[in-house]
């Protein structure tokens, strides 16, 4: 083996070799850009040139045939080179304006990608790897996202909200898809199942201190060191479920979905800002989640209608207050709306500012 | 670990039967169902894969096993997977995903995408997921033997394994100044600079859990870094934003000045713009870099001049003491010359050494400020309080003032670090 070992600790492979031409020779001198239309931008550099980017939404788990036409495209029209984007759309790019329709076309007709995902628009939803891959899910991701960008293409190859709208799924608590505009995350309903002829396998003291509400206590089961749990202190997260597998958090029968709004990242007016609960108790229905679907365009038709222009999803909620957006919605508001965490006291109304 | 049953394929099992995945081929989105039902004639282990998604489908329950394998010299890299239903699929006993650092900003050659594919394709079952939520390039479906083939024949190839497990994870960052203006440093040169100096952290897990960096070429944060990493380092400036009063006079003509009293004007989170005449005017001040105005007028408005960035540290998911969020640390450095990425290094040195000699098991460095405090944190780093780091005072008034506790009544004294005292340096430890 010794023989054949490849050089170790290479690191990033340097990315000037790998640029566009225009992207190149502009690196660091542009000027502005321009939405040509929805899926294209162009970029315009200090030297006067323009590099057109073309943006395609991909299913972001491809067979080698896939990649293989990506990259024939890629070849034909953009010099051999290309680019993804944080949310696993495939970015081709030219220089001629005249090359972008014949390469939409290219993309359209070969590879079966919708061109969109720019500016005010919904973007390829970012997703986790659910039962296809995961050791952990509680449902899937890959195909509840296709379901859902079934029914939301048109828009993605539109602008017609307010702002850019990011969506994000999850397929178990720990929440790998993270915060969004609009957040899809499985949600457990009891303390995990403890698998005792299994336990041997996991690092006892750890399965013990990882647990946030101090719930899981060490217990000899049958003469073997072991845990127990303590139903009432469990919130059922599933953090010893990734710390181990004999502590098994799922429930095919009883897990259901909940969406959360309003989560950001960029530092825009106000901020960052963290994702909050609308609707819970939807049925983790594949093979095409209707119901998830369903709120889902509830709730971006709301923000569609009611948003102004430049508000996310958070900030427009801010603005109209959980009030009407849950009359706006259809959504109930119910006990467990209410946070209980550790900064609880802060999310409730400490005024009498109320829309009556 | 598990036995691979060469030979026994006498089940129809393995034959591709997914009438519930059949329905995620209709519909307008492109299918991975439809891609990898074509890829599954030349892959059969691609068809039982299927097959296995599809009985998830049916039972909504998963039939993978999570197991470590590494490759030699590293402790990480390989997310190594085990099908409970190895006996009716053979072919995922061993099904392990390797995460393969990509290039910075996820710019890619034909030619390099090519070499990954076929590289995959050759060991494996080929599958390409680009990119995971980790920034990794993930690739899927290789046994054991498969796995340190193919990452053999990816490092002969000019590509390095990711990061996994209690290490410095893969790095990630928007595409900066290779395609956008509004980038206020080089993000693709300092992803490949800090993943390829502390490249032995990423392929070692030797910290007290993961620590991701995430890089941001301006506040827009396009590469998630403020609410998914431990350490965005986002671009900005000091002194005044560009402002080109020719381009204003063009935007008023174009959308009007109520347009821009209602989306730049009252937009703006301090009130720092306004109106004189035709002019825009900035009290560059008040500004505090949100890119809002920016984002509308982009070609009128431009980051200053003297760029660098903001560090921030400590955003995390939910587990386990809820959600943590970034929050400032160093509120301004330049990031231009081989100085200021030394100083960048030396940073990243204090914080990890304090971090790892103090931090429990398992506590993310958001966890482990929010438990400390950041005024000790920043004492334990070596960095000066600044008011830019917090968003307000304290309301609390119990405090511990070091400086006026007398001795005699045995008031906390002041200690060096105050409370998480460090082994000497030079102490041998003796039984």
């Amino acid at each position: 083996m010794s023989e054949k070992m490849a050089p170790r600790d290479q690191g990033v492979p340097d990315h000037s070799n790998l640029l566009h031409p225009g992207m190149a020779r502009n690196y660091g001198k542009w000027d502005y850009h321009e939405r040509v239309r929805p899926g294209v931008l162009r970029y315009v550099a200090e030297s006067g040139e323009s590099l057109y980017m073309v943006r395609a939404g991909s299913p972001r788990t491809m067979s080698p045939e896939t990649i293989e036409k990506i990259c024939d495209i890629a070849d034909r029209f953009c010099q051999g080179f290309l680019r993804f984007s944080m949310r696993t759309n495939v970015e081709f790019m030219v220089e001629e304006a005249e090359q972008v329709e014949p390469l939409i076309e290219a993309i359209k007709s070969e590879l079966g990608f919708p061109i969109g995902g720019t500016g005010p628009s919904i973007s390829n939803i970012a997703h986790t790897q659910g039962w296809l891959h995961c050791n952990l899910p509680g449902t899937d991701a890959a195909g509840a996202v296709k379901a859902l960008m079934d029914d939301l293409i048109e828009e993605f190859e539109n602008e017609r909200f307010p702002n850019r709208v990011k969506i994000a799924t999850s397929c178990c608590q720990i929440n790998c898809g993270r915060h969004a505009d609009i957040g899809i995350i499985v949600q457990h309903h009891h303390a995990p199942r403890i698998n005792y002829d299994n336990m041997k396998i996991c690092d006892l003291p750890k399965v013990v201190a990882i647990c946030p509400v101090a719930a899981i206590r060490p217990k000899v089961v049958g003469g073997t060191p072991s845990v127990e749990i303590v139903q009432e202190k469990c919130m059922y997260c599933g953090a010893c479920h990734g710390q181990c597998p004999s502590m098994e958090i799922r429930d095919a029968e009883t897990d259901t979905l909940s969406i959360w709004v309003g989560g950001k990242g960029a530092n825009t007016r106000g901020g960052p800002s963290l994702m909050k609960l609308a609707v819970w108790g939807l049925p983790n229905n594949p093979p095409r989640w209707p119901e998830v679907s369903d709120a889902v365009r509830k709730i971006l038709d709301a923000y569609k209608e009611g948003g102004k222009d430049w508000e996310r999803v958070g900030e427009w909620i801010e603005r109209i207050g959980w009030q009407r957006f849950f009359e706006k919605t259809g959504f109930t508001f119910t006990k467990y709306h209410i946070e209980d965490g550790p900064n609880a006291m802060w999310t409730y109304n400490r005024s009498t500012q109320v829309r009556i | 670990m598990s036995k691979k049953k060469e030979g026994e394929t006498g089940s129809d099992k393995t034959k591709l039967n997914t009438p519930l995945l059949d329905e995620l081929e209709s519909g307008p989105w492109p299918s991975f169902v439809t891609d990898l039902k074509n890829w599954s004639r030349k892959k059969p282990a691609v068809a039982q894969l299927l097959n296995q998604l599809e009985d998830s489908y049916e039972t909504k329950w998963n039939y993978w096993t999570g197991t470590v394998l590494n490759v030699t010299g590293y402790g990480g890299g390989i997310i190594a997977r085990l099908s409970e239903k190895a006996e009716e699929y053979p072919d995922l006993a061993e099904f392990h995903t390797i995460r393969v650092l990509p290039p910075a900003g996820f710019v890619y050659s034909t030619e390099r995408l090519r070499n990954l594919s076929g590289i995959c394709e050759r060991h494996g079952a080929g599958i390409l997921q680009l990119h995971g939520l980790t920034g990794d390039i993930l690739a899927l479906g290789f046994d054991n033997k498969g796995s340190r083939a193919a990452s053999e024949d990816l490092m002969a190839n000019g590509w390095d394994l990711g990061g996994s497990g209690a290490a410095l994870r893969s790095l990630q960052c928007c595409v900066g100044q290779a395609r956008c203006e509004m980038a206020c440093f080089d993000t693709m040169k300092t992803t490949r600079f800090i993943t390829n100096h502390y490249i032995s952290f990423l392929h070692r897990p030797e910290f007290m859990y993961k620590f991701k960096i995430k890089i941001s070429g301006c506040g827009n944060d396009c590469s998630n870094a403020m609410i998914s990493s431990d350490m965005p380092i986002m671009g900005t400036w000091r002194g005044a934003m560009q402002i080109d009063q020719a381009r204003v006079a063009e935007f008023i003509d174009e959308k009007g000045v109520e347009y821009l009293i209602d989306n730049v004007i009252t937009r703006c989170p301090t009130r720092c713009i306004s109106l004189k005449g035709n002019e825009l005017v900035v009290d560059n001040d008040d500004c505090v870099r949100c890119m809002h105005c920016i984002n509308v007028m982009h070609k009128a408005l431009k980051p200053g001049k003297e760029r660098g960035v903001t560090i921030c540290l400590g955003a995390k998911r939910t587990l386990k003491i809820g959600d943590t969020m970034s929050s400032v640390i160093v509120p301004f450095m330049p990031l231009e010359t081989e100085e200021d990425f030394e100083k960048l290094t030396d940073l990243i040195d204090q914080i990890w050494e304090f971090w790892n000699d103090n931090a429990m098991d398992h506590e993310r460095i958001g966890e482990f400020i929010a438990r400390v405090g950041l005024g000790a944190f920043i004492e334990g780093i070596g960095r000066e309080p600044d008011p830019r780091m917090v968003s307000e005072t304290r309301t609390s008034p119990f405090i511990k003032f070091e400086e006026l506790a007398p001795g005699r009544l045995e008031g906390e004294q002041k200690q060096e670090p105050t409370v998480w005292q460090r082994e000497p340096e030079s102490s041998e430890s003796s039984p």
